[in-house]
């Protein structure tokens, strides 16, 4: 479903990712763990299409294609789906008719009939439901005045409703109490299926005690050091990043001696 | 009819014939007049054409015309006192909103066949100023050019010179009007372009409340000026809840004057929405002449091409505990330009004034253009005064979070903007003016009808 292909990115002349591989199969959850700044963000908005951020060298492969052409929103209407890691506060805009907007459009794309008010509405209950969201919070304006949880737990419930075939979660549970983080959790949870795939980018082993992954990977200054299964975030829990950073130190050193 | 008075630019280049048209057109208006106003009047207009005559239109050199340039309507020798042309129902209809009275105007004069004045309240007139000052003049009296000061500026002496008609709204101490009033004012360019000045009064006495609209609109294309002057007297008590919106063509020239009075614990409001107009100057002056007074004076503008839209405010604080707020917003694309002068005049005695100016601006091109001027002059020391003013582009960030969940790029960008203008919007409580408004913004945003799903 997901093949990135030695992918270099750069912001402003700064390399950031400096050749990163992940394969990503359908029904299968991918955590990425890894220090601030490492380029855990960079790599899911590449993904999701920013064009801030210049691929120098690689691909990244969706479904089959090359997105390096496809525009943000052929992604999501495609199915790819990101959870912001800092959702952005859209007011004037209602979050609810924004989310039928953004349905309809998807719906458009896969030649589905566009759901009228009252049709949505239902649907729209039914997935406020998984993240336990607030009815108030869907009438105001895009993550306007919503707290850190709140606006968390709207992306989960935007994914809901999106129903996305492949979803990015940047740090979703970052700042969350337990009660929120479980509701996060059990949100992703109730998604999972073997035709979605999710990559799941986190700080923080705790996530993953409820979401519990098939592969995690650590990322170190733009590059995956290390892949494994779940023990991985175990060992990195009682290790620290320090573990493996200086691992690749010494092997980048042995390497020029 | 004998009165029309026509001078092209092309014959009269020269400003000294510009002037004589005028001239010829003041007199016009004295001829056609006489006998049907107060003598009283009839003077005034003299002092103020002599005033223009004087001090002619302003350059660019004039410390507050410095990014107007108005040349394009000094030089124009428009027709003045031309007849009414007729217009027909359906290019009103546009313009009406049910359940209000609607006062409608065609180039400067009432139009009786297309106003509609349902029954109102005892003691409330609602009318042509014309028909009042031939009948009823002494009631009058002491309220016409009473507030808006023709001695310095030159568009205001004009109006008061030439002026023929406009709307006269009282409303009568304690007594409340339910509907709205809706002044429907529509160009009608045929031929040579003209001009025209509207000349309406609101006096809502003490306890007394009303709301009103004030339209500007074109019906066809074709250039003219039209130069309104509204004085409104807000009196003790009172609550006044005004809109105005600027809807016409591209062609068109609007100079205006909002002179506003504020009598003790009155309670004003107003909403001024630009959209229309090839060059739109606004002069919006508020005296705040009484203690305990709150003033609310905001304002859209959106404009493209090769628009100009400037607003000119100036908020005086003459006496103590009052409020005053501007909201004033604007999106401009193309090689629009906008200007925004908010002037805040705090006197001596006006303690505890609280004064907050903000004005934001959107520019959607690179060659859009934007002046905006704060400026505060407080002579009170125990006073909150603030103000702030930003010019921006679109937030990127928030374009991506959008188009992220599927939503073209186009759309996001409309969604955006109208974003930016919701907050005015939302304050509109006329559910007309509202919508209005909320269609205008869908029609001119691209992938408008994917806003009006998302809103
Ligand atoms: N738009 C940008 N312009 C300049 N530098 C950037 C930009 N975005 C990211 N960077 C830099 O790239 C590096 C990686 O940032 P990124 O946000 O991808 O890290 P991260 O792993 O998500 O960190 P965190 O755990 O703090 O979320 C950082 O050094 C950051 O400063
Ligand atoms: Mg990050």
């Amino acid at each position: 479903m997901l093949e990135i292909k030695n992918l270099h990115v750069s912001v402003e002349g700064q390399n950031i990712l400096r050749g990163v591989n992940l394969t990503v199969s359908p029904g299968e959850v991918h955590a990425i763990m890894g220090p601030n700044g490492s380029g855990k963000s960079t790599l899911a908005q590449v993904m999701a299409g920013k064009d801030e951020y210049e691929v120098t060298e690689g691909q990244i492969f969706y479904k089959g294609e090359d997105l390096a052409e496809a525009a943000p929103e052929e992604r999501a209407r495609e199915g790819l789906f990101l959870a912001f890691q800092y959702p952005v506060e859209i007011p004037g805009v209602s979050n609810v008719y924004f989310l039928k907007a953004a349905l309809n459009a998807i719906r458009k794309h896969r030649g589905q009939e566009e759901m009228d008010a009252m049709d949505f509405l239902t649907y729209v209950r039914d997935k406020m439901k998984i993240v336990k969201m607030d009815e108030t919070l869907l009438n105001r304006p895009v993550n306007e005045g919503f707290s850190g949880g709140e606006k968390k737990r709207n992306e989960i419930f935007h994914m809901a409703v999106l129903d996305p075939t492949l979803a990015v979660l940047d740090e979703t549970d970052s700042g969350l109490d337990i009660d929120a983080l479980k509701i996060v959790a059990d949100g992703v949870n109730s998604l999972r299926s073997e035709k979605r795939a999710f990559v799941v980018i986190t700080h923080y082993q705790r996530l993953l005690n409820y979401i519990v992954p098939d592969f995690v990977h650590v990322l170190v200054d733009g590059k995956i050091v290390r892949s494994g299964g779940k023990e991985l975030a175990h060992e990195l829990e009682e290790k620290g990043y320090a573990w493996l950073e200086e691992g690749r130190a010494a092997g980048a050193s042995a390497a020029t001696v | 009819m004998s009165a029309a008075i026509a001078a092209s630019a092309t014959e009269s280049p020269a400003r000294a014939t510009v002037q004589d048209v005028y001239r010829l057109g003041f007199e016009g208006v004295v001829r056609r007049r006489e006998g049907r106003e107060p003598r009283s009047l009839t003077a005034l207009r003299a002092q103020a054409f002599e005033r223009f005559s004087h001090i002619g239109f302003p350059g660019k050199r004039d410390e507050e015309w410095r990014f107007t340039d108005i040349s394009p309507i000094a030089r124009s020798g428009f027709r003045l006192g031309a007849e009414t042309p007729s217009v027909s129902a359906e290019a009103i209809e546009k313009y009406r909103y049910s359940g209000t009275h609607e006062l409608v105007f065609i180039n400067g004069r009432f139009s009786a066949e297309h106003s509609q004045i349902e029954a109102l309240p005892e003691g409330v007139v609602v009318g042509s100023l014309a028909d009042a000052l031939a009948n009823t003049p002494e009631r009058l009296e002491g309220h016409l050019a009473r507030h808006a000061k023709f001695e310095i500026h030159p568009f205001v002496a004009l109006n008061t010179a030439l002026f023929e008609d406009g709307a006269l709204i009282r409303v009568p101490k304690g007594v409340i009007v339910d509907r709205p009033i809706n002044i429907i004012h529509v160009g009608r360019p045929e031929g040579e372009a003209f001009a025209c000045f509207p000349r309406h009064m609101l006096i809502a006495e003490e306890s007394s409340q009303v709301t009103v609209v004030e339209q500007y609109g074109s019906v066809g294309e074709g250039a003219y000026l039209t130069c309104p002057v509204i004085e409104v007297s807000t009196e003790d008590n009172a609550v006044i809840d005004h809109y105005k919106l600027q809807r016409e063509s591209t062609d068109a020239f609007h100079v205006s004057t909002f002179q506003l009075h504020q009598l003790r614990d009155s309670n004003f409001s107003s909403h001024s929405i630009s959209w229309g107009g090839g060059l739109v100057r606004n002069d919006v002056n508020a005296i705040l002449a009484g203690e305990g007074c709150e003033s609310t004076l905001n304002g859209l503008y959106m404009v493209e091409g090769s628009q100009l839209v400037d607003n000119h405010m100036r908020v005086e604080h003459k006496a103590a505990h009052c409020d005053s707020h501007e909201l004033f917003k604007g999106i401009l694309e193309g090689r629009a330009r906008a200007v925004f002068n908010g002037r805040i005049y705090v006197h001596k005695g006006a303690q505890k004034t609280d004064a907050k100016q903000t004005n934001r601006n959107l520019l959607l091109s690179p060659t859009a253009l934007c002046n905006s001027h704060p400026q505060l002059e407080i002579f009170a020391d125990d006073v909150k005064c603030t103000h702030g003013s930003t010019v921006g582009q679109l937030d990127e960030t928030a374009v991506f979070y959008l188009r992220s969940r599927g939503i073209g790029e186009e759309a996001a960008k409309s969604l955006l903007t109208y974003a930016f203008a919701a907050d005015i919007v939302g304050r509109i409580k006329v559910p007309e003016v509202r919508r209005d408004l909320e269609e205008f913004l869908f029609r001119r945003l691209p992938r408008g009808e994917v806003v009006r799903q998302a809103v």
